[in-house]
């Protein structure tokens, strides 16, 4: 079963180049001043000869990925999601997807949970900006599990991907031994009939709680984890719309562009239902400490809970 | 150089500037400006210097060829025709809906075509991970990356400049199509970008200076840049804006505007007035 111990998805993902690296020589790392950080440095330490700092260059950090994957190699470039998806977006689009190269852009510190490092680093467009750009897949995985094998997917896929990864250490819910992965896949973690809970990423954990403290309410909602935003998983949420009537989505991310939209952008054209979407809305984050912070945005189990149980009502 | 050499690479030049101002005129839009100053220097690359297949254009171990400036694609796509990767008729077409020669370069569609580029800054940084790809693989590629002079007030230009000193990439060489002029004016007087030489030294490159138009100052100094080591190279080349079309010499207004009919038919005219020079 799923251990205790916490850990961040910016580890898992770390940890996770290097199992790929044993096996294939093409992969190379690129980093832009923060291998401390995005947890680059795991494989810095292990593959040197493999490992690249552009400096705080993130858009030519891009652009040599992009030449990387023109000569054969598997790149993964990693920074902030801020500066991978923000300050770099016109070259992600440019060089990399128009071109449809196989890179793999990993954005870490997403969302309000990097905490004390406040608004300019909290990354609530990330998703919304990689979706837009044709052909590229955008991976946001919950727990170290699933990081483990989003990363192996993303290396396996041909193609551009951006994976989400989170500063917070987090409980793993994932049982290694029965989970597979597959892009384009949503799970169903708890099944259930009254509305269906579609979360992304570090709040799939939160919205799980929530969900089964519901059910011993008598309230019973359908939980599904979409780790992947694109190609977004539509038999899974048209059933759920279908089956449940009413969907609620759950993101740390801006409710404009991210997977909220996403889900309604499906539903809308095949089985119109309410689709609510929890999320930043619409705002920008300040310094806290994360739990605090997902907290006062009542993305936490409780603010979950007390949420999705007055929609419902 | 060897004097027929240096005949067939003037009369090659010509014959890609023709079919420069082909496409841009049958497109009634385009670049020809940048096109026809870089021209000399494609065709040498093309048909001198690069070690590249028509026949395999995705051999691995090819040299490669990044058009940073990409706008100026008109002047590659001839080379590229005339080279053999594609048939020159697909030039008439240019920029039209449906036509494999895009606005910009795009690698997914044009045989030959090494890095889709057009916005400004980002063709330099693929190349840099085009030459370390080669160093990670011990292949012995070359890659050239052609830049406008106004392109190098791009941020991206210096932070790829830097990551190519810092990783000892001998195998690019930079080349800056120093023809003074962009949109807006001339480029000292948008934004002075002085002493380029000394700033690409200062970035750790080994610079050199020649004239753009000039076959056998081409070929000695590319020779003198592939002769360095442990250090990038970059080659500032002068260069005419417009070059061998009299009217569009050293024209601001001639970076982005096809020529009409009578234009084109004067710039067709002259063109061929110094190819058949060439081959009298």
């Amino acid at each position: 079963m799923a251990e205790t111990k916490k850990i961040a998805t910016r580890e898992s993902f770390g940890m996770a180049l290097c199992e790929l690296a044993k096996e294939h020589d093409d992969i190379v790392v690129l980093d832009a001043d923060l291998a401390a950080a995005t947890k680059t440095e795991i494989f810095k330490k292990a593959y040197p000869d493999r490992f690249f700092d552009c400096g705080i260059s993130e858009a030519n950090m891009i652009g040599v990925a992009a030449g990387l994957a023109t000569a054969g190699k598997v790149p993964f470039a990693a920074s902030f999601a801020m500066f991978a998806t923000g300050r770099a977006y016109e070259q992600v689009r440019n060089s990399v997807g128009y071109p449809h190269l196989n890179v793999k852009i990993a954005g870490s510190h997403a969302g309000i949970t990097v905490g004390e490092d406040g608004a300019t680093h909290q990354c609530c467009e990330d998703l919304a900006l990689m979706r837009t750009i044709p052909g590229m897949v955008v991976l946001n995985p919950a727990d170290h599990y699933e990081m483990i094998e989003a990363t192996k997917a993303a290396y396996a896929y041909n193609g551009p991907v951006y994976i989400r990864l989170g500063r917070l250490a987090i409980e793993s819910f994932n049982d290694p031994d029965n989970y597979t992965f597959e892009i384009g896949k949503g799970i169903t973690l708890e099944e259930g009939t009254d509305a269906t809970v579609i979360a992304t990423g570090l709040v799939v954990n939160e919205a799980l709680k929530a969900v089964r403290a519901l059910k011993e309410k008598g309230i019973n909602v359908r939980l599904i984890n979409m780790h992947t935003i694109k190609p977004i998983d539509k038999d899974i949420i048209i059933k759920a719309a279908k089956e449940t009537g009413k969907i609620i989505t759950v993101e740390e991310h801006n409710i404009i562009g991210g997977l909220g939209e996403a889900v309604a952008a499906v539903t809308a054209e095949n089985c119109p239902v309410p689709v609510h979407r929890i999320g930043v809305e619409d705002t920008f984050g300040h310094s806290g400490p994360a739990l605090g912070l997902l907290a006062e945005f009542g993305l936490d189990a409780a603010g979950l809970e007390e949420k999705i149980s007055s929609l419902l009502k | 150089m060897d004097k027929s050499l240096l005949s067939e690479l003037k009369k090659t030049a010509c014959k890609v500037r023709l079919w420069t101002i082909e496409g841009v005129f049958n497109a009634k839009s385009g670049h020809p400006g940048g096109s026809l100053s870089a021209a000399d220097i494609m065709t040498y690359l093309y048909f001198k210097e690069m070690n590249v297949d028509p026949a395999n254009p995705k051999d691995p171990g090819r040299d490669r060829f990044v058009l940073s400036k990409g706008h100026c694609c008109p002047a590659l796509y001839a080379a590229l025709a005339l080279r053999g990767f594609f048939p020159t008729d697909e030039i008439k077409v240019l920029r039209h809906i449906g036509a494999m020669l895009q606005g910009h370069p795009d690698m997914k569609g044009t045989p030959g075509v090494d890095m889709s580029s057009g916005s400004l800054g980002q063709g330099i940084s693929a190349a840099c991970g085009m030459a370390l790809a080669a160093k990670l693989s011990g292949a012995d590629y070359r890659v050239f990356a052609m830049l406008g002079d106004g392109e190098c007030e791009e941020g991206q230009v210096w932070e790829a400049a830097m990551f190519a000193a810092h990783y000892k990439l001998d195998n690019l060489i930079a080349i800056v199509d120093f023809n003074g002029l962009q949109i807006d004016g001339t480029v000292a007087d948008v934004a002075g970008l002085d002493k380029i030489d000394e700033k690409f030294k200062a970035f750790g490159f080994e610079v050199f200076q020649m004239d753009g138009h000039d076959f056998e100052q081409i070929e000695e100094t590319i020779e003198k840049a592939k002769a360095v080591k442990g250090k990038p190279s970059v080659i500032i080349a002068k260069t005419v804006k417009g070059k061998g079309v009299s009217y569009m010499e050293n024209k601001v207004g001639w970076h982005g505007k096809a020529p009409n009919a009578d234009e084109y038919k004067t710039a067709v005219d002259e063109l061929n007035t110094q190819l058949k020079a060439l081959e009298a």
